[in-house]
């Protein structure tokens, strides 16, 4: 148990050096939108989420109602629900109901992605050891870039601004080569997602919709045009 | 920001982050047999990280050549297998040297 822990810990490190960056980002923003540095740092150990975060910040700078920044995160974060829904096929007895609360906080992109590409089934020691590394991360980079950002120059800030997406091409492109079905399934996402950016009236949903929309259709596509084999893991 | 108002908004924020991540994790309970459907769950991931990615990276930065090249850096380090921080690391610094030979070629 405490060795799945560990390894969990340790599989986490590369998630939480590339959080280091982004909650970076996320901590100098959110002061300079006028919040204290412990303001941002309460957001990032509580949410513990990307793009839910960034909405969140620009709706606190306009004052916006609470019902918005309600809707913003339901739209924004709805894909975790998809992910959540995913990774309940993949854990092993070991999870019970009380440790899937618990690691359900944990439920981000990046420790979805590692968590769902172990070809075995997840207990739940390795779960909470990957959660761990990748949330002291997140909130390190967030009190960093909350108390010395102003400090970085204007080249930096947009140097780091593109890790994330670093992350998100280092977890879809590897299985691409595998299987002809998970570059299907990544093209149809980039195009729909060009299309709801650039075509008049697709332009008009909000960001966090537009996602929801693409991912069910090209994971859509995919599952009709490549079902898994029944009866062994997908090898992505 | 006030404390009071900072509050709200952070309680709001976090509740409804979530309760969309947990509620599925903690009450979803058992095995899947469609067979379309699982297949459909294991593909999401890789659908909403193409989505999330592509057109953003190339608002990103500063300008869009860097953005490009950041993303052609990512891509091919990726397929070489490189680690998540390998990759991230590399994108990064990779948007700041081609603003940098920018900046002197202007």
């Amino acid at each position: 148990m405490l060795s799945k822990f560990l390894k969990g810990l340790r599989d986490g490190i590369p998630i939480a050096l590339g959080y280091l960056s982004v909650s970076f980002t996320f901590g100098m923003k959110a002061v300079a939108d006028g919040l204290y540095w412990w303001q941002a740092l309460l957001i990032s150990m509580t949410n513990l989420t990307s793009a839910g975060q960034f909405a969140g910040l620009s709706v606190m700078a306009a004052s916006g109602p609470l019902v918005e920044i309600a809707l913003t995160q339901l739209v924004i974060n709805m894909r975790y629900a998809l992910m959540s829904l995913s990774l309940t096929q993949k854990v092993d007895k070991s999870f019970s109901r009380l440790k899937r609360w618990l690691c359900g906080f944990g439920m981000t992109d990046e420790i979805f992605a590692v968590a769902s590409g172990k070809l075995h089934s997840v207990t739940a020691s390795y779960m909470a050891g990957l959660i761990v590394t990748p949330f002291i991360g997140w909130s390190t980079g967030t009190l960093l870039g909350a108390v010395a950002g102003n400090v970085l120059p204007a080249a930096v800030q947009s140097a780091l601004s593109v890790a994330i997406y670093g992350m998100f091409i280092a977890i879809f492109v590897p299985p691409m080569k595998k299987t002809r079905a998970v570059t299907v399934v990544v093209a149809i996402g980039a195009l729909m997602s060009c299309a709801f950016r650039f075509l008049p009236v697709l332009n008009s949903v909000s960001a966090g919709f537009s996602i929801i929309i693409c991912a069910v259709a090209a994971a859509g596509v995919g599952a009709w045009l490549f079902p898994i084999d029944d009866g062994k893991e997908a090898q992505v | 920001m006030s404390s009071l108002v900072f509050f709200k908004y952070l309680v709001v924020m976090a509740l409804v982050t979530y309760l969309i991540r947990a509620v599925p994790f903690a009450m979803f309970n058992r095995k899947i047999k469609s067979r379309f459907v699982r297949s459909f769950l294991e593909y999401v991931p890789f659908a909403v990280l193409s989505a999330m990615t592509i057109p953003d990276i190339f608002f990103a930065t500063d300008m869009l050549l860097s953005s490009v090249v950041a993303l052609l850096v990512a891509v091919a380090l990726a397929y070489k297998e490189k680690s998540l921080l390998t990759v991230a690391v590399f994108s990064c610094v990779s948007v700041y040297v081609t603003e940098f030979i920018a900046s002197i070629l202007k």
